[in-house]
Order: structure tokens, then C-alpha cells, then sequence
């Protein structure tokens, strides 16, 4: 209930800024924001609660696009029936993944690479067959109207995405509360113990990808009705993947708020470092990898991680060590060791992060609910 | 329409990129089976050290082959130094956390190979680049011919190594029982950095047989990073033979997928590959365990 009050009022509070500011470079940074929290909402379905890390996100991402691009254009659909037929679409492509890739039991890195190879495949496909336009990429026409879901004003789009990384929210606090949401995540906590309680965990799998690619296929067809062209390497390459798994996790996964934190630092990044170092090409995605980078190592909670870190840290000063085995305790003794000899500010705090009581979040930082959730 | 002499020169020119291929994927399953994380990072270190032939070549005139000691030796560095102090950290406990940080690794790596050279394609002219070497019907061009055994010989002398030293009695050592190893002396830091460090050498030599035939540029990696997935899963993960055996067969593949179906459809084939053999038989052709 907290939630849903928590997402009206982040609704109204968005839904509202157009009338306060007429500012082409607000209004569009807040588009590109919600574009961004869109993709890593999805991340955050499928990644966060249940547990399946997926680096191909981008197959969910193309499939809407294309398929919004060429109703549209092939079958002169309504703009707004194209983005359903999108989000159909999305969803078989997720339960086709799905089914193909859980059914044989496929966890963790294997999940992930075969969703990479499953997009890589799709962009082949993509690039060979006649009605995707190949590698010359489909052009939308331009249409602005509301029928053709293109606005003259950037508020138009403001509401559009708003109100479709509301819907995200509420299908991921749906996922959050439900029972459904309960398997999910008893699923990503510990699958084994999962099946002997009597859940399946295919089928909670298979709902938990076909939300994660409606809301990516949603991505997808708002891409197209932004930029108004899509080609094969913008459909299924890997930026969009790396983009909703970057800022989930940047965010903190396994929460309701994670990914929109996490989008919105690293466009506020990006665009300060555009305007710190100019236009060297490269230099924004070498700072996104430093990001990636330190989080995975120092901070796996993400961003609205980090204050409850720092409060877990004050407020439950001794734990045991009790369920460790040998090959963490030796890491963390190795590692304790290492920055012993430093003695820095820096070495001191990640000693304290290597200390018993955080080696849960340090061992299986992305499956430990409690970080984020309270 | 079916030409045995073009047949016959496809496979033989994906027979010799089989074996580079197979030499990277060495690498790869080396890691694997040592440490037990998959390295996306893989494409990205092939691409520094496609740079580093480059490097030497246009700024101090090393020919690529007589680079092969110095890019060994660099990459090994490399390999050793980011185990140690970066990898690491991660531990070995959850494998999607390290393939993430690789991932961050290899964006890191492309983009500022992107902003130091730049997006433009380069290669290595060198005497030898454009001759060929008549075998039977089939002509076969000179840099490709000394990559396969070149990358046939790095191979071999990598399998001495794990088979006949101490260094490589200790890497299967702890490959096999981390806390056995330990506990008879062996310093398990050590033979995992170690052991990184020999998987990018192994890049290292590759590059130097690659580049005369080949071409870098800041995207080059990805290319390799599925073929060499493909391979390691192909010949079962960890395994070298399946890894040295696969290689050959995946350069196969995609020779004579390029030849019938095209040069973008071909590529099709290897992900079909990989993805039917991680779905029904991921322990691969001779792995023994999933």
C-alpha cells in the first residue's frame, strides 16, 4: 500500500513538471530518465527478483521495436495498437527464450550468455531478412499527432513514458507482495529449497521473463516512437542490455526505486562528463564501466544500498561467522590482510566491508533481500 | 554448383583460423577450469593485445612474428597484475558477479582503446602479407599458413607446460582440489593469478599470428567472444583437448556457413551451435560433468 502511495506521488510530481518548466533541456533529460528507468525496471524483474541475470535483454528490446516500426509502416496500424501488438510480441519472444533456456535448467552465467547469444541471433536474423529494411534500418515517418504517438512538445512524452514506468512499477511492486512475487524470489534465494516447498520453478521463471520482456518490448517500441528509427545493431545490440543491467544494478537490484536511482545517476552522469571532456568518443562508457566496475566490488547493494549499509553497519555492531565455509573465510582473510598493510581511509572501509558482518551482502550480494527491500 | 576446389579451400582456411581460434579459447577454458569464472573480458584482452602488435610494429617497427616473445610476456603481466588486484575482489563464490565485472572490464578496456586509436580499422602490411602458399589444388595465403602452426605450436608448448612442470602440476592441482592444493603448500593466489596470466598470454601469441592476416580495431573483440564461448562449451568447459579440437571444427563451421550462406547469415551457425550445445549437452563433446 506504502508503495502504491509512494508511486502516485511520484506520478503526479513528474506529470506536473511540464507545467512548471517550458525548459527543452529538463523536459528532455527527464524523458531520457524515465526511457532509461523503463529498460532497468525490466533488468530489475527478472534480475532482481528472480534471480536470472540476463545479458541479452536487448532480443525483448529489438523485438518491440521492430514490431512497433513495422505496423506502423507495413500495415499502417494505429500507433497505439502497434505498441500492444509490440508488447505481444515481446512477451512470446520472453517465453520463447524462457521456456528454451529454463526448461534445461540453465542458471546463472549459462543464462546469461545464452540470452547474449539469443540477441546475437536475432540481430543476424535481423539484418538478413527483407522486412526488417536489413542494414539500412526502418525510418518512421513523421506523424505528429496523438494517433501517431509523436508530440511536438516533449511533455507528450513525458507522459507517455511516465505512465508506462508507472505501469512498470506497479507490475514490479505487484511482483514485490504477491504471492507470485514470493515464489519469485524464494525461487532466486534458493531454487532447491524452492522445489521441495512445492513451487515450479519454470513456470515462476517463465512469468518472471515474460513481465521482464513486456516492459523491455515497451522500451523497445518507445525508442522507436522517439528517435523514429531502428536498425539492427540499435535493436538487438548490446547497448541496450548493458544500458537496463548497468543501471539496475547501479540502482540497486532486487528493489522497487533501485532502478529509477540508478538510470537517473548515470544519465546526470553522462552528461556531466559531456560537459567536462567535450566530445571524446568513448570516454562516457569508460567512466560506465569504472561504475559498473567499483559497484560489483565495493557496493554490490547498488546506490539505495549504501545507506542502509551504513545503518546495518552502526545499529548490528556483532554477528556470527558461523555460516561460512572455507573458501570465503579465506578470502576474507586474505583480503584483510592486504589492506592491513595500507592502513588507509580507503583500506579501512573496505575492511569493514570485508568484516563478518556484511560477508552475507559481500558473498551473495545480489540474492540478499533484506539490503534493499526494508 | 558444388566446386570441390573452393570447398576444399574453405575448409582449409577455416581449418587455419581454427587454430587461432583455438588458441584463444585455450585461454578461455584455462581460467575456466582453474578458476572457475567465465571471462568476458576475453574479446576486449584480444583486442590490447591486437593494439599491442600494432604499437610495436608502426611505432618501433617489430615485425608482428618477432613480437611473439614480447606480447607473451606483456599479456602475462597483464593477466597476473588484474587477477590479482582487480578479479580477485570479486571471490569466486557467485559467478554472475564476476561475469558482470568482466563485463564492466571489457567496456572499460574497448572505450579507451576507442578514445587512444580511435574507430578506424587498421592493419599491418607487412613483406609477406599478400603471398600465398600453393598446397595441392588449393592456395593458401602465407600469414594464415604460419598462424595455424604457430598457434598449433603455442598450443602444444602450453599443454607441456600444465602436463610437465611444476607450475602446471600446480595449476591442476588446484583446479581439481582448491583446499587440497592449499593445504600441501600451494599458494592458491598465486596459481589462480598465475593462471590468468597464461590464459592472456595465450592472447598475446594469437594476436601476433592474427594481425598479419587480420585487421583491429576497437570492436574487435566481440567478434572472438562468442567464438571463443562456443568453443569452450563446444569441447566441454575446461577441457584443452575439446578446447583444441572445437576450435578446428568451429573454424570449419563458419568458413563454409560464410561460403553457403552467405558472409552475415553464416555467422548464424556458430550461435546455433552455441546454443543447442548449452541446452542439451553442456558438458560439451568431452567434458564429464555439467
Amino acid at each position: 500500500m506504502r508503495d502504491i502511495k509512494l508511486i502516485a506521488l511520484f506520478a503526479i510530481l513528474i506529470a506536473t513538471l511540464p507545467f512548471l518548466t517550458n525548459s527543452g533541456v529538463i523536459l528532455n533529460f527527464v524523458v531520457m530518465a524515465l526511457y532509461a528507468s523503463l529498460l532497468a525496471q525490466s533488468w530489475n524483474i527478472l534480475g532482481g527478483y528472480s534471480g536470472q541475470f540476463s545479458f541479452g535483454n536487448a532480443v525483448f528490446f529489438g523485438t518491440g521495436a521492430y514490431i512497433q516500426a513495422i505496423a506502423q509502416m507495413q500495415f499502417s496500424m494505429n500507433a497505439w495498437n502497434a505498441l500492444l501488438l509490440a508488447l505481444c510480441a515481446s512477451a512470446c519472444v520472453g517465453l520463447f527464450v524462457g521456456s528454451v533456456s529454463f526448461r534445461y535448467g540453465l542458471k546463472g552465467s549459462y543464462f546469461a550468455l545464452v540470452t547474449l547469444a539469443m540477441a546475437e541471433i536475432f540481430r543476424i536474423l535481423s539484418l538478413s531478412v527483407n522486412f526488417t529494411g536489413g542494414g539500412v534500418g526502418l525510418m518512421l515517418p513523421l506523424n505528429s499527432s496523438f494517433a501517431g504517438m509523436q508530440f511536438v512538445q516533449k511533455s507528450g512524452y513525458v507522459w507517455l513514458i511516465l505512465s508506462l514506468v508507472c505501469a512498470a512499477l506497479l507490475i514490479t511492486s505487484f511482483t514485490k507482495h504477491s504471492k507470485l512475487g514470493a515464489y519469485m524470489q524464494a525461487v532466486r534465494d534458493n531454487e532447491d529449497a524452492a522445489k521441495a516447498l512445492g513451487i515450479n520453478p519454470f513456470s515462476v521463471k517463465l512469468v518472471a521473463i515474460s513481465l521482464c520482456s513486456v516492459v523491455m518490448g515497451a522500451g523497445g517500441a518507445i525508442y522507436v516512437q522517439l528517435f523514429q528509427y531502428i536498425d539492427p545493431s540499435i535493436a538487438y545490440g548490446p547497448q541496450s542490455s548493458v544500458e537496463a543491467l548497468v543501471a539496475a544494478i547501479v540502482g540497486g537490484v532486487g528493489t522497487l526505486w533501485g532502478p529509477i536511482i540508478g538510470a537517473t545517476a548515470l544519465l546526470l552522469m553522462s552528461e556531466l562528463t559531456r560537459n567536462l571532456f567535450g566530445q571524446i568518443p568513448g570516454i562516457n562508457m569508460v567512466i560506465y564501466g569504472f561504475v559498473l566496475v567499483f559497484i560489483v566490488l565495493f557496493a554490490p547493494a547498488g546506490l539505495t544500498g549504501l545507506g542502509v549499509s551504513v545503518r546495518t553497519l552502526f545499529s548490528r555492531p556483532n554477528n556470527t561467522n558461523s555460516t561460512k565455509d572455507v573458501d570465503d573465510a579465506d578470502d576474507l582473510k586474505g583480503r584483510d590482510a592486504e589492506n592491513g598493510e595500507k592502513g588507509t581511509d580507503r583500506a579501512n572501509l573496505k575492511k569493514s566491508t570485508n568484516s563478518p558482518k556484511f560477508s552475507d551482502t559481500q558473498v551473495t550480494p545480489f540474492t540478499s533481500p533484506t539490503i534493499g527491500g526494508k | 554448383m558444388f566446386d570441390s576446389t573452393i570447398f576444399l579451400s574453405s575448409t582449409l582456411n577455416g581449418i587455419t583460423m581454427g587454430a587461432v581460434y583455438a588458441l584463444i579459447a585455450l585461454g578461455l577454458t584455462l581460467v575456466y577450469g582453474v578458476l572457475h569464472i567465465i571471462n568476458f573480458a576475453h574479446g576486449a584482452c584480444l583486442m590490447i593485445a591486437l593494439y599491442g602488435v600494432y604499437a610495436l610494429w608502426v611505432l618501433l617497427g617489430v615485425d608482428p612474428y618477432a613480437a611473439l616473445p614480447i606480447m607473451i610476456g606483456l599479456m602475462f603481466v597483464l593477466g597476473y597484475l588484474l587477477q590479482r588486484f582487480v578479479i580477485n575482489r570479486a571471490g569466486h563464490t557467485k559467478d554472475e558477479r564476476v561475469l558482470l565485472l568482466t563485463l564492466g572490464l571489457s567496456i572499460v578496456l574497448e572505450n579507451l582503446a576507442l578514445i587512444f586509436f580511435h574507430s578506424d580499422t587498421r592493419v599491418v602490411e607487412t613483406s609477406y602479407s599478400l603471398q600465398t602458399i600453393q598446397l595441392g589444388q588449393v592456395m593458401l595465403s602465407a600469414p594464415k599458413f604460419f598462424a595455424f602452426w604457430g598457434a598449433l605450436g603455442v598450443s602444444a608448448m602450453m599443454l607441456g607446460i600444465m602436463k610437465w612442470t611444476n607450475l602446471g602440476r600446480a595449476i591442476r592441482a588446484v583446479a581439481k582440489e582448491r583446499t587440497g592444493a592449499k593445504l600441501m603448500g600451494i599458494d592458491v593466489e598465486h596459481v589462480y593469478a598465475m593462471s590468468f596470466g597464461i590464459g592472456l598470454a595465450c592472447l598475446g601469441a594469437a594476436a601476433c599470428f592474427l594481425l598479419p592476416a587480420y585487421y583491429v580495431n576497437p570492436s574487435v573483440g566481440n567478434g572472438f567472444i562468442f567464438v571463443s564461448f562456443t568453443i569452450v562449451v563446444l569441447g566441454g568447459m575446461g577441457s584443452f583437448v575439446g578446447a583444441l579440437l572445437g576450435g578446428l571444427l568451429i573454424g570449419v563451421i563458419e568458413s563454409l556457413g560464410g561460403l553457403y550462406l552467405g558472409e552475415s547469415l553464416g555467422q548464424v551457425g556458430i550461435f546455433i551451435v552455441f546454443v543447442s550445445f548449452l541446452i542439451f549437452r553442456p558438458q560439451g563433446m568431452f567434458g564429464s560433468k555439467a
